[in-house]
C-alpha cells in the first residue's frame, strides 16, 4: 500500500522534472547559454566562449568515445584477453603536442579579445564613476556633475517571502542608470567599504570595485533596451540584493534625462535651505532609514547582536545631537559604519537623525535641520 | 598508568611481533599505529562530510524556490562559508591523509610512518580545530560569513567577532597538515623496502610525495594570510586596508598563492588512486607510468604559477592577465596526459566493473568535464562573463565532488576488504554508485546553465528566470545527500562483517599490500622489510 503511494508520488516528481526540463528548453536559448549581448566586446566573448566550448565537446566526444568503445568491447565478460603494452614514447609525445597546438589556437583569439576588452581609455565619450556601497550602487557622471544612488526597488523588497509572478524580481532598482547608445562609455569602479563587482552580462562588463583602488572597463551599447545585472562579488549580508539596471536610450533621451537629474539636484539644494517641520523630517527620515540603515540596524532598530548595534536605546542616538550627526556624516573608522556624507544629502541626513532620535523606541524630542548638517560636513 | 606500561612491556617480551592494540577508548587517543591513525582520519573526514553536507542541504533548501523562505541572508552566508571550509579542510584533506596513513607504509613495505608520535598529534589537533570552527555558529553575530575565500576587508573590518576563532582554527589545521606532510615525506624517502626504488613506487605514493611538498610550501602562506588578518583586526596594522596604505587585492594574491596549489593538494592523491584502480580492473599494467609521474610533478610546479587566474576581474595589468591565462591553460596538457593514459590503460584490457572501478570510471568522465569547464574559465577575457557565477560553482564541484570525493569513495571500496578482511556488499556498492552519480549530475549539471545565464554565486535568493534549474539542482542535492547517508550504512555493515576477503582481494591487484599481506593485515605489518623485485 505504502509502497504504491510512494511510487505514485515518485512518478509525479519525475513527471514534474521532465515537464520542467521541456519547459525551459522551450524558452529562449538565453536560459541555457551565455548571452550574446549588445556590445562589440560581448559579441567577441560569445564567439570565443562558443569556440572553446566546441573544442571541449570535440575532445570530449573523442576521449569518451574511445573510453565507451573500450568499456563495451574490452570487457572480461565478452572474453577479452588483456594485452600487456604499457608504454609508447611516440604516443605520449603526440598527445602532448596536439593539445599544445589546440591551446595555441585558443590563445591567439583570446589575446586579441583581451586587449580590446582592456582598452577602456581610447576615445571614451562619457565617463561614469561606479561606486559600490553595501548594498547599493552610486553612479557619478564625472563630466556633468550628476550623481545618484541606485538600490533594490521596493517592489522586490515587498514580495521577498513569495515573489511568484513578480517580473524582474531582484533585478529592479529605484533609479536606473541611463546611458546613450552608440557612445563609448568608460566606467571607473571604486568602493566605499568592501569589494563588490559590477556585472551586466549583456554589456560584458564585470569588474571588481575595490576600496582604495580605481578599476576601469568600457562598453559601447549598440541597441536601446533595459539591461539587468547584479553584484558578483560576495560583499556581505545583502550581496544578493544589489541589482544593476542600465537603461540604454537614444542620445536626445539621454540628454533630457541628464537635464532632469540636474534640475532635481538643484531643487533639493534649495529645499535644504528651508526650515523643516518635525513631522516632515520624521516622515522623510523613515524612508531614508528603511532604505539605508535598516539592512544592518534592523527595520525596528533592533540591530543584529554581535554584528550590528541596535538603534533602540543607543547611547549615541540618545546622546547629544552633534555626536549622532558626526557618526552618520563621517562614519566610524574600522567598522562597517560608512560615512554617509558621500551618499545622502543634507535633508536626508537631517531627516534620518531626527527620525532615529524620535522613533525606533527612542524619544529624545529634539530635531535637526538640514543647515546643521551642512555645517557638520 | 604504570600497570599498563608493565602490561605492554610484558606482552612485548612474550610475543614480540604480534601484540595487538590496547583496549578501550585510550587505544585511539594514545595510538601511534599508522592503521589506527588512518582510521581516525577517515572517520573524522566522514563526520565532516556529513556535517558539511548538512549545510549544503540548508543552502539547497533555501535555493529550492525564489524568495526567502527558510533562512536569513546572513545565516545563508554563514552556511556557504562553513560548507566550503568544512568540506575542503575537514572532509577532503583529512580523507587523503587518512588514506596516506593506511596505505603508504603497506605500499612501500615500511613498518609504520616515520614519525609515529607526531602522527598522533597531527590527527588529534584536528577535532579541536573543527570544534572551534563549528562553535562559531553558536556565537553572537554568527559564524564567519565571508565565503571560504575570506576576502579582505569583508573578513577583517566587516567581519563578525567569531572570525578570530576561525583564524585560530585555520592555524591548527595548517599545523596539522604540515606535520602530516613532513611525516609523509620522511616515510617515503627513508623507509622504503630494499629494492623499492622511487620509480617503482605505486603512483599513489608518488602523488602523495608531491602533494606533501605542496602542503609544506603553501600552508605557511595561509597561516601568514590569517595572521595578517588577525593583526589587521586587533593590532592596528593595515596589510589589507587601503585607508592605512594596505592593499585588499594583495590579500587575494596571498590567498590564491595558497589556494591554487591547495586545489592540486586535493586532486593529486586522487590521480594516484585512479592509477591504482584502473589497471587492477583492466587486468593490464598502467600505461605510461613514468609520464604519469612527470605529469604529476609538472602539474604541481605549474600550480604555483597560475594563482591569479582567480582574479581576472580585480583589475590586473593586461600583461599579467595574459601571462596567467597562458600558464593556466597550459595545465590542461599534463592533466590531459593523465586522462589519455587511463583511457589507454583500459584499451584492450580485460575489464570487469566492480564497485571501485565504477567510481574510478565516474571520476575519469566527470573530472574531465570539470577539466573542460576549467579550460573555459582559464581563458581570461571570457572569464569576465563566467567569474563568480554558478558556472564556477558547477566547475569546482565537478572537480572536487565527482573528482576528489569520488576518488576517496573509490579508494574506500578498493582497499576496505584489505583493511577489514571483509568484502563490502557488492550490490549495495553498485546502488550507491548509480544513485550518487545520477543525483550528482542532476545537482551540478544545471548549475552550468544558470551560471551562463547570469546567476551569481553566493546569493541566498534569485530572480525568477533561474527558478526551474535551481529546483532541479536542489532535488539532485537532496538525493545526493541521502546517498551518502546510505554510504554510512554500507561502511558500518562492511566493518561489522561480510564475506571473507582473500589476501589478494582483486584478481588483478598488484602491489605489496595485496601480494605480501593478509586481509586484514596484522596490527604491525612489515616489521621485517619485504623484498621488492
Amino acid at each position: 500500500m505504502i509502497f504504491n503511494k510512494l511510487s505514485r508520488r515518485f512518478s509525479v516528481i519525475v513527471g514534474g522534472l521532465v515537464s520542467m526540463l521541456s519547459m525551459s528548453t522551450a524558452q529562449a536559448e538565453y536560459e541555457l547559454n551565455m548571452t550574446e549581448g549588445v556590445t562589440p566586446i560581448s559579441h567577441q566573448l560569445y564567439s570565443l566562449h562558443m569556440l572553446v566550448f566546441w573544442i571541449c565537446v570535440g575532445i570530449g566526444v573523442l576521449v569518451f568515445g574511445v573510453m565507451a568503445y573500450s568499456i563495451l568491447h574490452h570487457r572480461k565478460s565478452r572474453g577479452a584477453q588483456a594485452a600487456n603494452f604499457h608504454e609508447s614514447t611516440t604516443v605520449e609525445i603526440i598527445w602532448t603536442v596536439v593539445p599544445l597546438v589546440i591551446l595555441i589556437g585558443i590563445a591567439i583569439p583570446a589575446t586579441g579579445t583581451l586587449l580590446d576588452l582592456e582598452d577602456a581609455k581610447t576615445d571614451a565619450d562619457i565617463t561614469v564613476q561606479v561606486t559600490g556601497i553595501q548594498w547599493k550602487w552610486k553612479y557619478t557622471f564625472v563630466d556633468d556633475d550628476v550623481s545618484f544612488i541606485s538600490s533594490l526597488a521596493q517592489s522586490s523588497r515587498d514580495v521577498i517571502k513569495d515573489p511568484t509572478g513578480n517580473e524582474n524580481y531582484l533585478l529592479e532598482v529605484d533609479k536606473p542608470l541611463v546611458l546613450p547608445v552608440g557612445k563609448k562609455i568608460r566606467f571607473l569602479f571604486h568602493s566605499n567599504d568592501v569589494i563588490h563587482a559590477w556585472w551586466v552580462p549583456e554589456l560584458a562588463v564585470k569588474q571588481d570595485s575595490i576600496p582604495g583602488f580605481i578599476n576601469d572597463s568600457w562598453a559601447t551599447i549598440e541597441e536601446p533596451g533595459v539591461y539587468r545585472g547584479q553584484c558578483a562579488e560576495l560583499c556581505g549580508k545583502d550581496h544578493g540584493f544589489m541589482p544593476i539596471v542600465v537603461n540604454a536610450v537614444s542620445e536626445p533621451e539621454y540628454e533630457a534625462w541628464l537635464a532632469g537629474m540636474k534640475s532635481e539636484a538643484a531643487a533639493a539644494a534649495s529645499a535644504a535651505e528651508q526650515e523643516w517641520s518635525m513631522q516632515d523630517l520624521v516622515a522623510r527620515g523613515e524612508t531614508v532609514y528603511q532604505a539605508n540603515c535598516a539592512a544592518c540596524h534592523g527595520p525596528t532598530g533592533a540591530g543584529i547582536p554581535g554584528a550590528f548595534p541596535a538603534m533602540t536605546g543607543s547611547a549615541i542616538v540618545n546622546g547629544p545631537a552633534a555626536g549622532h550627526i558626526d557618526i552618520i556624516v563621517n562614519g566610524k573608522a574600522g567598522t562597517a559604519m560608512a560615512a554617509f556624507k558621500t551618499q545622502l544629502n543634507d535633508i536626508d541626513i537631517a531627516a534620518v537623525v531626527t527620525y532615529e532620535r524620535n522613533s525606533l523606541g527612542n524619544s529624545v524630542g529634539d530635531m535637526v535641520q538640514p543647515s546643521a548638517i551642512k555645517n557638520a560636513r | 598508568m604504570s600497570t599498563e606500561i608493565t602490561h605492554d612491556g610484558h606482552e612485548a617480551h612474550e610475543d614480540h611481533d604480534h601484540h595487538g592494540p590496547a583496549k578501550g577508548l585510550m587505544r585511539w587517543v594514545t595510538t601511534t599505529n599508522h592503521k589506527d591513525i588512518g582510521t581516525l582520519y577517515l572517520w573524522l573526514s566522514f563526520i565532516m562530510l556529513l556535517y558539511g553536507g548538512s549545510m549544503a542541504m540548508v543552502i539547497r533548501l533555501e535555493l529550492f524556490q525564489p524568495g526567502l523562505q527558510w533562512v536569513e541572508p546572513h545565516f545563508f552566508n554563514q552556511m556557504t562559508t562553513m560548507h566550503g571550509l568544512v568540506m575542503v579542510f575537514g572532509a577532503i584533506m583529512p580523507a587523503f591523509v587518512g588514506l596516506a596513513n593506511w596505505l603508504i607504509p603497506i605500499m612501500i613495505g615500511a613498518p609504520d610512518m616515520a614519525l609515529p608520535r607526531m602522527n598522533n598529534w597531527s590527527f588529534w589537533i584536528l577535532p579541536f580545530a573543527f570544534t572551534m570552527l563549528a562553535s562559531t555558529t553558536l556565537m553572537e553575530g554568527g559564524a564567519p560569513a565571508f565565503g571560504w575565500t575570506f576576502y579582505a576587508p569583508l573578513s577583517t573590518t566587516f567581519a563578525p567577532d567569531s572570525t578570530d576563532f576561525f583564524i585560530f582554527a585555520v592555524h591548527l589545521m595548517g599545523i596539522s597538515s604540515v606535520m602530516g606532510a613532513i611525516n609523509v615525506i620522511a616515510t617515503i624517502l627513508n623507509m622504503r623496502a630494499p629494492g623499492m626504488t622511487l620509480m617503482k613506487m605505486p603512483l599513489f605514493v608518488w602523488t602523495w610525495l608531491i602533494t606533501a611538498y605542496l602542503l609544506i610550501a603553501v600552508m605557511p602562506v595561509l597561516a601568514g594570510a590569517v595572521t595578517m588578518m588577525l593583526t589587521d583586526r586587533h593590532f592596528g596594522t593595515s596589510f589589507f586596508d587601503a585607508a592605512g596604505g594596505g592593499d585588499p587585492v594583495m590579500f587575494q594574491h596571498i590567498f590564491w598563492f595558497f589556494g591554487h596549489p591547495e586545489v592540486y593538494i586535493m586532486i593529486l592523491p586522487a590521480f594516484g588512486i585512479i592509477s591504482a584502480i584502473v589497471p587492477t580492473f583492466a587486468r593490464k599494467p598502467l600505461f605510461g607510468y613514468s609520464s604519469m609521474v612527470y605529469a604529476s610533478a609538472s602539474i604541481a610546479i605549474l600550480s604555483f604559477m597560475v594563482w591569479a587566474h582567480h582574479m581576472f576581474t580585480t583589475g590586473m595589468p593586461v600583461a599579467g592577465e595574459l601571462y596567467f591565462m597562458y600558464a593556466t591553460i597550459l595545465i590542461s596538457v599534463p592533466t590531459g596526459v593523465k586522462v589519455f593514459n587511463w583511457v589507454t590503460t583500459m584499451w584492450k584490457g580485460s575489464m570487469t566493473f566492480e564497485t571501485p572501478m565504477l567510481w574510478a570510471l565516474g571520476f575519469i568522465v566527470m573530472f574531465t568535464i570539470g577539466g573542460f569547464s576549467g579550460l573555459m574559465l582559464g581563458v581570461a577575457p571570457v572569464d569576465t562573463q563566467y567569474h563568480d557565477t554558478y558556472f564556477v560553482v558547477a566547475h569546482f564541484h565537478y572537480v572536487l565532488v565527482t573528482g576528489a570525493l569520488y576518488s576517496i569513495i573509490a579508494a574506500f571500496y578498493y582497499w576496505v576488504p584489505k583493511w577489514t578482511g571483509h568484502m563490502y556488499d557488492e550490490k549495495l556498492g553498485k546502488i550507491h554508485f548509480w544513485w550518487s552519480t545520477i543525483a550528482v549530475n542532476v545537482l551540478f549539471f544545471p548549475q552550468h546553465f544558470v551560471g551562463l545565464a547570469g546567476m551569481p554565486r553566493r546569493i541566498p535568493d534569485y530572480s525568477l528566470q533561474f527558478a526551474e534549474f535551481n529546483m532541479i539542482s536542489s532535488i539532485g542535492g537532496f538525493a545526493f545527500g541521502l546517498a551518502q547517508v546510505f554510504f554510512l550504512y554500507i561502511v558500518i555493515k562492511t566493518i561489522k562483517g561480510g564475506e571473507k576477503a582473500t589476501d589478494r582481494v582483486w584478481e588483478g591487484a598488484t602491489g605489496l599490500e595485496f601480494e605480501q599481506l593478509s586481509s586484514p593485515p596484522p596490527y604491525h605489518s612489515f616489521t621485517e622489510a619485504p623484498t621488492v623485485k
